[in-house]
Protein backbone atom coordinates (compact mmCIF):
# COMPACT_ATOMS: atom_id res chain seq x y z
CA UNK A 1 0.00 0.00 0.00
CA UNK A 2 1.05 3.68 -0.46
CA UNK A 3 1.84 5.87 2.36
CA UNK A 4 -1.10 7.97 2.51
CA UNK A 5 0.99 10.64 4.38
CA UNK A 6 3.77 11.01 2.37
CA UNK A 7 3.98 14.59 0.51
CA UNK A 8 4.77 13.29 -3.21
CA UNK A 9 2.15 14.34 -4.90
CA UNK A 10 -0.15 10.97 -6.40
CA UNK A 11 0.60 11.93 -10.06
CA UNK A 12 2.34 14.41 -11.44
CA UNK A 13 1.89 15.63 -15.00
CA UNK A 14 4.04 18.29 -16.68
CA UNK A 15 3.85 19.79 -20.34
CA UNK A 16 1.70 16.93 -21.75
CA UNK A 17 1.41 16.26 -25.49
CA UNK A 18 -1.34 13.98 -27.14
CA UNK A 19 -0.58 14.75 -31.01
CA UNK A 20 -2.49 12.50 -33.98
CA UNK A 21 -1.20 11.86 -36.95
CA UNK A 22 -4.26 11.99 -39.46
CA UNK A 23 -4.77 11.77 -43.65
CA UNK A 24 -5.27 15.71 -42.95
CA UNK A 25 -1.51 16.40 -40.91
CA UNK A 26 -0.79 16.14 -37.34
CA UNK A 27 -3.20 17.12 -35.22
CA UNK A 28 -2.46 18.37 -31.51
CA UNK A 29 -5.20 17.18 -29.24
CA UNK A 30 -3.53 18.09 -25.58
CA UNK A 31 -1.05 20.93 -26.01
CA UNK A 32 1.05 21.50 -22.69
CA UNK A 33 -1.03 20.33 -19.78
CA UNK A 34 0.82 20.15 -16.53
CA UNK A 35 -0.86 19.49 -12.88
CA UNK A 36 -0.47 17.37 -9.79
CA UNK A 37 -2.81 15.19 -7.95
CA UNK A 38 -3.11 14.38 -4.24
CA UNK A 39 -5.87 12.04 -2.84
CA UNK A 40 -8.45 14.38 -4.32
CA UNK A 41 -11.25 14.76 -6.54
CA UNK A 42 -10.59 16.84 -9.62
CA UNK A 43 -13.06 17.75 -12.51
CA UNK A 44 -11.35 18.27 -15.58
CA UNK A 45 -14.19 20.29 -18.05
CA UNK A 46 -14.37 21.09 -21.26
CA UNK A 47 -16.32 20.78 -24.26
CA UNK A 48 -16.39 18.76 -27.29
CA UNK A 49 -12.59 18.65 -28.89
CA UNK A 50 -11.49 20.50 -25.47
CA UNK A 51 -8.80 17.35 -24.99
CA UNK A 52 -10.55 16.51 -22.16
CA UNK A 53 -10.31 12.60 -22.67
CA UNK A 54 -7.40 12.32 -24.37
CA UNK A 55 -6.11 13.95 -21.23
CA UNK A 56 -7.78 10.81 -19.48
CA UNK A 57 -6.87 8.63 -22.05
CA UNK A 58 -3.24 9.28 -22.04
CA UNK A 59 -2.76 9.15 -18.41
CA UNK A 60 -3.82 5.89 -18.50
CA UNK A 61 -1.61 4.87 -21.37
CA UNK A 62 -4.92 3.89 -23.65
CA UNK A 63 -4.31 6.56 -26.57
CA UNK A 64 -4.88 5.54 -30.07
CA UNK A 65 -2.14 3.73 -32.25
CA UNK A 66 -2.12 6.89 -34.34
CA UNK A 67 -1.37 9.32 -30.96
CA UNK A 68 1.83 9.90 -29.86
CA UNK A 69 2.24 11.55 -26.20
CA UNK A 70 5.49 13.21 -24.78
CA UNK A 71 5.78 14.69 -21.64
CA UNK A 72 8.45 16.71 -19.51
CA UNK A 73 7.29 14.58 -16.66
CA UNK A 74 4.30 11.76 -16.33
CA UNK A 75 4.89 10.36 -12.69
CA UNK A 76 2.29 8.19 -11.05
CA UNK A 77 3.58 7.65 -7.70
CA UNK A 78 6.92 7.95 -8.33
CA UNK A 79 7.16 5.73 -11.34
CA UNK A 80 7.69 7.14 -15.03
CA UNK A 81 4.69 6.22 -16.72
CA UNK A 82 6.37 7.31 -20.24
CA UNK A 83 9.23 4.45 -20.10
CA UNK A 84 6.61 1.42 -18.84
CA UNK A 85 6.38 -1.18 -21.80
CA UNK A 86 3.48 -2.90 -22.97
CA UNK A 87 3.61 -5.15 -20.12
CA UNK A 88 4.52 -3.34 -17.09
CA UNK A 89 1.50 -1.00 -18.56
CA UNK A 90 -0.97 -4.12 -17.79
CA UNK A 91 0.10 -4.53 -14.55
CA UNK A 92 -0.91 -0.65 -13.60
CA UNK A 93 -3.57 -0.45 -15.32
CA UNK A 94 -6.79 -1.54 -13.18
CA UNK A 95 -4.66 -2.35 -10.45
CA UNK A 96 -3.49 0.89 -9.46
CA UNK A 97 -5.54 3.31 -11.71
CA UNK A 98 -8.44 2.28 -13.49
CA UNK A 99 -11.29 4.32 -15.69
CA UNK A 100 -14.89 4.16 -15.51
CA UNK A 101 -16.17 5.37 -19.39
CA UNK A 102 -19.03 6.42 -19.99
CA UNK A 103 -21.74 4.35 -21.48
CA UNK A 104 -22.19 0.52 -19.36
CA UNK A 105 -23.79 -0.42 -22.89
CA UNK A 106 -20.33 -0.02 -24.97
CA UNK A 107 -18.20 -0.61 -22.09
CA UNK A 108 -19.46 -4.57 -20.71
CA UNK A 109 -19.21 -7.39 -22.53
CA UNK A 110 -22.18 -8.45 -23.68
CA UNK A 111 -21.90 -12.37 -23.84
CA UNK A 112 -20.38 -12.54 -20.47
CA UNK A 113 -22.05 -12.25 -17.44
CA UNK A 114 -22.18 -9.57 -15.09
CA UNK A 115 -20.55 -11.89 -12.09
CA UNK A 116 -17.90 -13.12 -14.52
CA UNK A 117 -16.90 -9.93 -15.87
CA UNK A 118 -15.90 -9.01 -11.83
CA UNK A 119 -14.70 -11.48 -11.00
CA UNK A 120 -12.35 -11.42 -14.02
CA UNK A 121 -11.14 -7.95 -13.42
CA UNK A 122 -10.49 -8.99 -9.69
CA UNK A 123 -8.08 -12.22 -10.53
CA UNK A 124 -6.50 -10.16 -13.24
CA UNK A 125 -4.43 -8.46 -10.16
CA UNK A 126 -5.00 -10.81 -7.27
CA UNK A 127 -4.23 -14.60 -7.07
CA UNK A 128 -6.79 -16.08 -5.42
CA UNK A 129 -9.40 -18.93 -5.60
CA UNK A 130 -12.24 -18.74 -7.97
CA UNK A 131 -14.75 -19.14 -5.10
CA UNK A 132 -12.88 -16.36 -3.20
CA UNK A 133 -13.24 -14.15 -6.12
CA UNK A 134 -17.08 -14.63 -6.07
CA UNK A 135 -17.48 -13.66 -2.90
CA UNK A 136 -15.68 -10.69 -2.92
CA UNK A 137 -17.25 -9.52 -6.36
CA UNK A 138 -20.74 -10.20 -4.71
CA UNK A 139 -19.78 -8.16 -1.71
CA UNK A 140 -18.68 -5.32 -4.47
CA UNK A 141 -21.73 -5.64 -5.93
CA UNK A 142 -23.71 -5.21 -2.73
CA UNK A 143 -20.92 -2.10 -1.78
CA UNK A 144 -22.17 -0.27 -5.24
CA UNK A 145 -26.18 -0.84 -3.14
CA UNK A 146 -27.26 -3.54 -5.80
CA UNK A 147 -29.86 -5.00 -3.72
CA UNK A 148 -30.08 -8.29 -4.79
CA UNK A 149 -25.91 -9.53 -5.71
CA UNK A 150 -26.84 -13.09 -6.39
CA UNK A 151 -28.97 -12.38 -9.09
CA UNK A 152 -27.17 -9.42 -10.64
CA UNK A 153 -24.63 -11.81 -10.34
CA UNK A 154 -25.95 -13.71 -13.04
CA UNK A 155 -27.08 -11.24 -15.36
CA UNK A 156 -25.99 -10.56 -18.72
CA UNK A 157 -25.20 -6.75 -19.55
CA UNK A 158 -28.29 -6.47 -21.58
CA UNK A 159 -30.71 -7.36 -18.81
CA UNK A 160 -29.62 -4.55 -15.98
CA UNK A 161 -30.54 -0.82 -16.63
CA UNK A 162 -28.77 2.17 -17.51
CA UNK A 163 -27.66 2.98 -13.95
CA UNK A 164 -27.50 -0.34 -12.73
CA UNK A 165 -25.11 -0.73 -15.47
CA UNK A 166 -22.84 2.08 -13.90
CA UNK A 167 -22.73 0.37 -10.88
CA UNK A 168 -21.49 -2.69 -12.44
CA UNK A 169 -18.72 -0.61 -13.70
CA UNK A 170 -18.00 1.16 -10.89
CA UNK A 171 -17.86 -2.27 -9.24
CA UNK A 172 -15.46 -4.19 -11.73
CA UNK A 173 -13.30 -0.93 -11.93
CA UNK A 174 -12.55 -0.69 -7.76
CA UNK A 175 -12.93 -4.23 -7.02
CA UNK A 176 -9.03 -4.04 -7.75
CA UNK A 177 -8.57 -1.19 -5.37
CA UNK A 178 -6.42 1.12 -7.49
CA UNK A 179 -5.23 4.19 -5.80
CA UNK A 180 -6.51 6.56 -9.37
CA UNK A 181 -9.71 6.33 -10.80
CA UNK A 182 -10.14 8.46 -13.76
CA UNK A 183 -13.95 8.49 -14.21
CA UNK A 184 -14.68 9.95 -18.52
CA UNK A 185 -18.12 11.30 -18.57
CA UNK A 186 -19.54 8.42 -16.06
CA UNK A 187 -22.89 9.78 -15.50
CA UNK A 188 -23.72 11.72 -18.77
CA UNK A 189 -25.98 8.77 -20.26
CA UNK A 190 -28.06 8.32 -17.24
CA UNK A 191 -31.08 9.96 -15.83
CA UNK A 192 -30.66 12.93 -13.19
CA UNK A 193 -31.96 11.41 -9.66
CA UNK A 194 -29.85 7.76 -10.91
CA UNK A 195 -26.57 10.32 -11.97
CA UNK A 196 -26.87 11.90 -8.43
CA UNK A 197 -26.97 8.53 -6.95
CA UNK A 198 -24.37 6.91 -8.61
CA UNK A 199 -22.02 9.51 -7.70
CA UNK A 200 -22.95 9.48 -4.07
CA UNK A 201 -21.70 5.77 -4.38
CA UNK A 202 -18.72 6.82 -6.06
CA UNK A 203 -17.93 9.38 -3.72
CA UNK A 204 -18.67 6.91 -1.10
CA UNK A 205 -15.98 4.61 -2.46
CA UNK A 206 -13.62 7.49 -3.11
CA UNK A 207 -13.66 8.76 0.43
CA UNK A 208 -13.61 5.34 2.17
CA UNK A 209 -10.31 3.91 0.47
CA UNK A 210 -8.48 7.21 0.21
CA UNK A 211 -8.73 7.04 -3.85
CA UNK A 212 -7.80 10.12 -5.89
CA UNK A 213 -10.33 10.53 -8.68
CA UNK A 214 -10.07 12.66 -12.26
CA UNK A 215 -13.87 13.28 -13.16
CA UNK A 216 -14.29 14.10 -16.71
CA UNK A 217 -17.17 16.19 -17.89
CA UNK A 218 -18.67 19.06 -19.87
CA UNK A 219 -20.67 19.62 -16.94
CA UNK A 220 -19.20 22.26 -15.05
CA UNK A 221 -22.06 22.77 -12.65
CA UNK A 222 -22.22 19.18 -11.62
CA UNK A 223 -18.31 18.48 -11.54
CA UNK A 224 -17.99 22.07 -9.23
CA UNK A 225 -21.51 20.59 -6.54
CA UNK A 226 -18.78 17.22 -7.11
CA UNK A 227 -15.04 18.15 -7.08
CA UNK A 228 -12.39 19.60 -4.73
CA UNK A 229 -10.98 21.44 -7.93
CA UNK A 230 -11.48 22.00 -11.51
CA UNK A 231 -9.50 22.43 -14.79
CA UNK A 232 -11.08 24.04 -17.25
CA UNK A 233 -9.90 23.01 -20.74
CA UNK A 234 -10.16 24.68 -24.21
CA UNK A 235 -8.67 23.45 -27.31
CA UNK A 236 -6.05 21.37 -25.45
CA UNK A 237 -5.31 23.54 -22.68
CA UNK A 238 -5.74 24.31 -19.40
CA UNK A 239 -6.87 27.82 -19.19
CA UNK A 240 -7.82 27.96 -15.56
CA UNK A 241 -7.52 25.89 -12.52
CA UNK A 242 -9.52 26.95 -9.63
CA UNK A 243 -11.08 25.68 -6.38
CA UNK A 244 -14.72 24.05 -7.04
CA UNK A 245 -16.25 26.41 -4.13
CA UNK A 246 -15.29 29.19 -6.29
CA UNK A 247 -16.64 28.57 -9.68
CA UNK A 248 -18.71 31.57 -9.06
CA UNK A 249 -15.62 33.52 -9.06
CA UNK A 250 -14.18 32.09 -12.53
CA UNK A 251 -11.95 34.49 -14.11
CA UNK A 252 -11.79 33.38 -17.38
CA UNK A 253 -13.85 34.56 -19.59
CA UNK A 254 -14.08 31.21 -21.26
CA UNK A 255 -15.16 29.78 -17.54
CA UNK A 256 -17.65 32.55 -17.35
CA UNK A 257 -19.09 32.06 -21.05
CA UNK A 258 -19.71 28.86 -20.35
CA UNK A 259 -21.61 29.08 -17.16
CA UNK A 260 -23.53 32.23 -18.58
CA UNK A 261 -24.65 30.58 -21.74
CA UNK A 262 -26.62 27.50 -19.38
CA UNK A 263 -30.61 28.33 -19.32
CA UNK A 264 -31.11 28.76 -15.36
CA UNK A 265 -33.96 27.45 -13.66
CA UNK A 266 -34.10 30.99 -11.37
CA UNK A 267 -33.86 33.21 -13.73
CA UNK A 268 -35.78 33.67 -16.85
CA UNK A 269 -34.02 35.73 -19.68
CA UNK A 270 -35.30 36.10 -23.21
CA UNK A 271 -32.51 35.45 -25.01
CA UNK A 272 -29.55 33.37 -23.59
CA UNK A 273 -25.79 35.05 -23.78
CA UNK A 274 -23.72 32.92 -26.42
CA UNK A 275 -20.82 32.35 -26.13
CA UNK A 276 -17.83 34.95 -28.23
CA UNK A 277 -14.36 32.83 -28.86
CA UNK A 278 -11.38 35.00 -28.80
CA UNK A 279 -8.67 33.98 -30.23
CA UNK A 280 -6.79 34.89 -27.64
CA UNK A 281 -7.77 32.10 -25.94
CA UNK A 282 -5.84 29.46 -27.21
CA UNK A 283 -2.74 30.56 -26.74
CA UNK A 284 -3.32 33.69 -24.01
CA UNK A 285 -2.31 33.31 -19.92
CA UNK A 286 -5.28 33.86 -17.65
CA UNK A 287 -3.37 37.82 -17.27
CA UNK A 288 -3.32 38.28 -21.12
CA UNK A 289 -7.02 37.14 -21.23
CA UNK A 290 -8.25 38.86 -18.83
CA UNK A 291 -6.11 42.25 -19.30
CA UNK B 1 -53.30 16.22 -52.03
CA UNK B 2 -54.96 18.29 -49.12
CA UNK B 3 -55.32 16.48 -46.22
CA UNK B 4 -58.14 17.14 -43.35
CA UNK B 5 -55.87 18.65 -41.36
CA UNK B 6 -55.21 21.66 -44.06
CA UNK B 7 -59.18 22.45 -44.33
CA UNK B 8 -59.11 22.66 -40.35
CA UNK B 9 -59.65 26.09 -38.68
CA UNK B 10 -56.47 27.12 -37.36
CA UNK B 11 -56.02 28.65 -34.14
CA UNK B 12 -56.44 25.81 -31.86
CA UNK B 13 -52.97 24.27 -31.75
CA UNK B 14 -52.71 20.92 -30.30
CA UNK B 15 -55.14 18.98 -28.34
CA UNK B 16 -54.65 15.32 -27.39
CA UNK B 17 -56.78 13.46 -24.50
CA UNK B 18 -56.88 10.70 -23.08
CA UNK B 19 -53.86 9.34 -24.92
CA UNK B 20 -53.45 5.56 -24.39
CA UNK B 21 -50.32 3.43 -26.26
CA UNK B 22 -49.16 0.15 -26.32
CA UNK B 23 -46.17 -1.64 -27.40
CA UNK B 24 -47.33 -5.22 -27.67
CA UNK B 25 -48.71 -6.33 -24.69
CA UNK B 26 -47.15 -3.26 -22.53
CA UNK B 27 -48.92 -0.20 -21.44
CA UNK B 28 -46.60 2.88 -22.09
CA UNK B 29 -49.14 5.97 -21.86
CA UNK B 30 -51.61 6.02 -19.91
CA UNK B 31 -54.50 8.70 -20.44
CA UNK B 32 -52.14 11.41 -21.50
CA UNK B 33 -53.69 14.71 -21.53
CA UNK B 34 -53.37 18.35 -22.84
CA UNK B 35 -53.72 21.13 -24.87
CA UNK B 36 -51.27 23.78 -26.28
CA UNK B 37 -52.55 26.93 -27.50
CA UNK B 38 -52.14 28.20 -31.10
CA UNK B 39 -48.58 30.08 -30.87
CA UNK B 40 -48.16 28.39 -27.27
CA UNK B 41 -45.15 26.25 -26.23
CA UNK B 42 -45.42 23.27 -24.08
CA UNK B 43 -42.49 21.06 -22.44
CA UNK B 44 -42.88 17.45 -21.50
CA UNK B 45 -40.39 16.39 -19.08
CA UNK B 46 -39.46 13.20 -17.61
CA UNK B 47 -37.01 10.68 -17.42
CA UNK B 48 -35.82 7.73 -19.76
CA UNK B 49 -38.90 5.68 -20.04
CA UNK B 50 -41.48 8.22 -19.16
CA UNK B 51 -42.93 8.27 -22.27
CA UNK B 52 -42.13 12.22 -23.37
CA UNK B 53 -40.87 10.95 -26.71
CA UNK B 54 -43.68 8.30 -27.33
CA UNK B 55 -46.08 11.30 -27.44
CA UNK B 56 -44.20 12.66 -29.92
CA UNK B 57 -43.99 9.58 -31.95
CA UNK B 58 -47.85 9.13 -30.92
CA UNK B 59 -48.80 12.34 -32.87
CA UNK B 60 -46.21 12.21 -36.14
CA UNK B 61 -47.68 8.67 -36.75
CA UNK B 62 -45.35 6.86 -35.94
CA UNK B 63 -46.93 4.28 -33.38
CA UNK B 64 -49.45 1.87 -34.25
CA UNK B 65 -51.50 0.62 -31.55
CA UNK B 66 -52.58 3.90 -29.87
CA UNK B 67 -56.18 4.86 -28.80
CA UNK B 68 -57.61 8.14 -27.77
CA UNK B 69 -58.31 11.76 -29.07
CA UNK B 70 -55.48 13.57 -31.11
CA UNK B 71 -56.37 16.78 -32.71
CA UNK B 72 -54.14 19.30 -34.48
CA UNK B 73 -55.84 22.80 -35.01
CA UNK B 74 -58.81 21.16 -34.38
CA UNK B 75 -59.05 18.13 -36.52
CA UNK B 76 -58.84 15.07 -35.40
CA UNK B 77 -56.18 12.57 -36.66
CA UNK B 78 -56.68 9.43 -37.94
CA UNK B 79 -55.03 6.17 -38.05
CA UNK B 80 -52.71 7.60 -40.57
CA UNK B 81 -51.29 10.71 -41.52
CA UNK B 82 -52.15 12.41 -44.71
CA UNK B 83 -49.73 14.21 -46.96
CA UNK B 84 -51.19 17.69 -45.65
CA UNK B 85 -50.49 16.88 -42.23
CA UNK B 86 -46.68 17.18 -42.30
CA UNK B 87 -47.55 20.36 -44.26
CA UNK B 88 -48.76 21.78 -40.96
CA UNK B 89 -46.69 19.58 -38.69
CA UNK B 90 -42.73 18.81 -38.72
CA UNK B 91 -40.62 17.52 -35.78
CA UNK B 92 -36.58 18.11 -34.96
CA UNK B 93 -35.01 15.37 -33.47
CA UNK B 94 -32.48 15.00 -31.03
CA UNK B 95 -29.18 13.76 -32.74
CA UNK B 96 -28.52 15.46 -35.61
CA UNK B 97 -25.55 13.00 -36.51
CA UNK B 98 -28.36 10.44 -37.25
CA UNK B 99 -31.41 12.37 -38.75
CA UNK B 100 -29.20 13.99 -42.01
CA UNK B 101 -28.63 11.61 -44.93
CA UNK B 102 -24.67 11.28 -44.74
CA UNK B 103 -24.88 11.26 -48.58
CA UNK B 104 -27.12 13.86 -49.77
CA UNK B 105 -26.18 17.91 -49.99
CA UNK B 106 -27.59 19.85 -47.73
CA UNK B 107 -29.28 21.33 -51.14
CA UNK B 108 -30.76 17.96 -51.60
CA UNK B 109 -31.63 17.35 -47.42
CA UNK B 110 -33.76 20.60 -47.55
CA UNK B 111 -35.11 20.59 -51.25
CA UNK B 112 -36.82 16.83 -51.09
CA UNK B 113 -39.79 18.32 -48.77
CA UNK B 114 -40.56 20.67 -51.16
CA UNK B 115 -40.17 18.35 -53.87
CA UNK B 116 -42.27 15.65 -52.42
CA UNK B 117 -45.02 18.04 -51.55
CA UNK B 118 -45.23 19.35 -55.18
CA UNK B 119 -44.12 23.10 -54.09
CA UNK B 120 -42.91 25.28 -56.53
CA UNK B 121 -40.04 28.02 -55.97
CA UNK B 122 -37.46 25.51 -54.37
CA UNK B 123 -34.52 26.88 -54.59
CA UNK B 124 -35.47 30.13 -53.26
CA UNK B 125 -37.22 28.24 -49.96
CA UNK B 126 -34.56 26.74 -49.63
CA UNK B 127 -31.96 29.71 -49.23
CA UNK B 128 -34.92 31.34 -47.51
CA UNK B 129 -34.81 28.35 -44.90
CA UNK B 130 -30.95 28.50 -44.60
CA UNK B 131 -31.12 31.92 -43.46
CA UNK B 132 -34.00 31.77 -41.48
CA UNK B 133 -31.47 29.68 -39.35
CA UNK B 134 -28.42 31.75 -39.48
CA UNK B 135 -26.28 29.79 -42.25
CA UNK B 136 -25.37 31.02 -45.64
CA UNK B 137 -25.67 30.14 -48.47
CA UNK B 138 -21.91 28.56 -48.94
CA UNK B 139 -23.22 25.59 -46.71
CA UNK B 140 -25.91 25.00 -49.61
CA UNK B 141 -23.36 22.34 -51.55
CA UNK B 142 -21.10 20.82 -48.24
CA UNK B 143 -22.33 17.55 -46.66
CA UNK B 144 -23.28 16.70 -43.50
CA UNK B 145 -19.82 15.55 -42.69
CA UNK B 146 -18.04 18.85 -43.31
CA UNK B 147 -20.54 20.49 -40.96
CA UNK B 148 -20.21 20.49 -36.71
CA UNK B 149 -22.76 19.55 -34.16
CA UNK B 150 -24.77 22.68 -33.88
CA UNK B 151 -24.97 23.51 -37.46
CA UNK B 152 -25.95 19.83 -38.24
CA UNK B 153 -29.09 20.91 -35.86
CA UNK B 154 -29.32 23.72 -37.94
CA UNK B 155 -29.91 21.75 -40.78
CA UNK B 156 -32.46 19.49 -39.18
CA UNK B 157 -34.57 22.64 -38.06
CA UNK B 158 -34.20 24.20 -41.68
CA UNK B 159 -35.51 21.46 -43.01
CA UNK B 160 -38.60 21.39 -40.40
CA UNK B 161 -39.26 25.13 -41.71
CA UNK B 162 -39.08 23.97 -45.41
CA UNK B 163 -42.96 23.23 -45.70
CA UNK B 164 -43.86 26.39 -43.40
CA UNK B 165 -45.35 24.26 -40.60
CA UNK B 166 -47.95 25.90 -37.90
CA UNK B 167 -46.35 22.92 -35.58
CA UNK B 168 -43.15 22.23 -34.69
CA UNK B 169 -42.47 19.15 -32.36
CA UNK B 170 -38.64 19.15 -30.94
CA UNK B 171 -37.60 16.09 -29.44
CA UNK B 172 -34.65 16.72 -26.86
CA UNK B 173 -33.14 19.24 -30.15
CA UNK B 174 -30.26 20.18 -28.21
CA UNK B 175 -28.88 17.09 -26.04
CA UNK B 176 -25.85 16.01 -28.08
CA UNK B 177 -24.88 19.77 -28.11
CA UNK B 178 -22.34 21.30 -26.22
CA UNK B 179 -23.64 24.29 -23.71
CA UNK B 180 -22.37 27.00 -25.99
CA UNK B 181 -24.19 25.45 -29.07
CA UNK B 182 -27.16 24.51 -27.32
CA UNK B 183 -27.72 28.50 -26.48
CA UNK B 184 -27.28 29.13 -29.96
CA UNK B 185 -29.40 26.73 -30.94
CA UNK B 186 -32.33 27.35 -28.21
CA UNK B 187 -31.92 31.76 -29.20
CA UNK B 188 -32.49 30.45 -32.84
CA UNK B 189 -35.50 28.22 -32.10
CA UNK B 190 -37.47 30.71 -29.49
CA UNK B 191 -36.80 33.04 -32.38
CA UNK B 192 -38.34 31.32 -35.05
CA UNK B 193 -41.24 30.29 -32.47
CA UNK B 194 -41.82 34.30 -31.94
CA UNK B 195 -41.39 35.42 -35.38
CA UNK B 196 -43.24 32.63 -37.53
CA UNK B 197 -45.71 31.90 -34.49
CA UNK B 198 -45.22 28.21 -34.07
CA UNK B 199 -46.74 26.16 -32.24
CA UNK B 200 -44.61 24.03 -30.34
CA UNK B 201 -43.92 21.11 -28.00
CA UNK B 202 -40.60 20.35 -26.72
CA UNK B 203 -39.71 16.91 -25.25
CA UNK B 204 -36.56 17.28 -22.81
CA UNK B 205 -34.75 15.30 -19.99
CA UNK B 206 -33.40 19.35 -18.75
CA UNK B 207 -35.77 21.11 -17.06
CA UNK B 208 -33.78 24.48 -17.27
CA UNK B 209 -34.12 24.38 -20.84
CA UNK B 210 -37.88 23.08 -20.79
CA UNK B 211 -38.42 26.47 -18.74
CA UNK B 212 -36.67 28.34 -20.84
CA UNK B 213 -38.33 28.03 -23.98
CA UNK B 214 -41.90 27.15 -22.46
CA UNK B 215 -44.99 28.71 -21.46
CA UNK B 216 -46.36 25.70 -19.91
CA UNK B 217 -44.56 22.16 -18.54
CA UNK B 218 -45.94 18.93 -17.90
CA UNK B 219 -44.23 16.53 -15.83
CA UNK B 220 -44.01 12.87 -16.71
CA UNK B 221 -43.63 9.52 -15.47
CA UNK B 222 -44.08 5.98 -15.99
CA UNK B 223 -46.60 7.09 -19.09
CA UNK B 224 -48.54 9.27 -17.18
CA UNK B 225 -48.86 13.18 -16.97
CA UNK B 226 -48.53 14.22 -13.22
CA UNK B 227 -48.90 17.24 -13.44
CA UNK B 228 -48.79 20.49 -15.91
CA UNK B 229 -48.06 23.60 -14.60
CA UNK B 230 -46.88 27.11 -15.90
CA UNK B 231 -43.24 27.50 -16.27
CA UNK B 232 -42.75 30.69 -13.84
CA UNK B 233 -44.06 28.40 -10.80
CA UNK B 234 -41.37 25.68 -12.14
CA UNK B 235 -38.96 28.60 -11.86
CA UNK B 236 -40.01 29.32 -8.68
CA UNK B 237 -39.98 25.92 -7.60
CA UNK B 238 -44.05 26.17 -7.05
CA UNK B 239 -45.03 22.27 -8.05
CA UNK B 240 -47.54 20.10 -6.37
CA UNK B 241 -46.29 16.19 -7.00
CA UNK B 242 -43.50 15.42 -4.71
CA UNK B 243 -42.17 13.45 -7.99
CA UNK B 244 -41.26 17.05 -9.75
CA UNK B 245 -39.92 18.28 -6.62
CA UNK B 246 -37.77 15.27 -6.58
CA UNK B 247 -36.79 15.81 -10.35
CA UNK B 248 -36.34 19.27 -9.42
CA UNK B 249 -34.08 19.21 -6.22
CA UNK B 250 -31.86 16.73 -8.23
CA UNK B 251 -31.74 19.38 -11.37
CA UNK B 252 -29.61 21.55 -8.82
CA UNK B 253 -26.59 19.79 -8.36
CA UNK B 254 -24.45 17.00 -6.10
CA UNK B 255 -26.09 17.46 -2.78
CA UNK B 256 -25.70 14.13 -0.44
CA UNK B 257 -28.68 15.25 1.83
CA UNK B 258 -30.60 15.71 -1.00
CA UNK B 259 -29.92 12.33 -2.88
CA UNK B 260 -30.45 10.24 0.70
CA UNK B 261 -33.60 12.05 0.33
CA UNK B 262 -34.59 10.08 -3.33
CA UNK B 263 -37.53 7.52 -3.04
CA UNK B 264 -37.92 5.02 -6.46
CA UNK B 265 -40.92 6.18 -8.45
CA UNK B 266 -41.12 2.47 -9.79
Amino acid sequence: MTDLTSAAPLLEVEDLRVHFHTPRGAVEAVRGLSFTLGRERLGIVGESGSGKSQTGRAILGLTAGNGRITAKTLRFQGQDLLSLSPKQWRAVRGARMSMIMQDPKYSLNPVMTVGDQIVEAYRQHHRVSAAEARLRALAMLARVKIRDPERVFATYPHEVSGGMGQRIMIAMMLIPEPDLIIADEPTSALDVTVRLQVLAILDDLVRERGMALIFISHDLPLVSSFCDRILVMYKGRVVEDLKASELHAARHPYTQGLLGCLPKLDQRQETLPVLRRDPRWEHGTLEEVTR
Amino acid sequence: MSGAVLQAVPGTGIDVSGLNVWFGDHQVLHGVSFSVPEGGALGLVGESGSGKSTVLRALCGLVDQWSGALRIDGAELGKTRSRGFYRVVQMVFQDPFASLHPRHTIDRTLSEPAQVHGLDRVEERVVTALEQVGLDRSFRFRFPHQLSGGQRQRVAIARALMLEPRVLLLDEPTSALDVSIQAEVLNLLKGLQRDLGLTTLMVSHDLAVVSHMCDAVAIMNRGRILETIAAEDLAAGRVDHPYSRQLLRASSGFDRAVIDSFVDWE
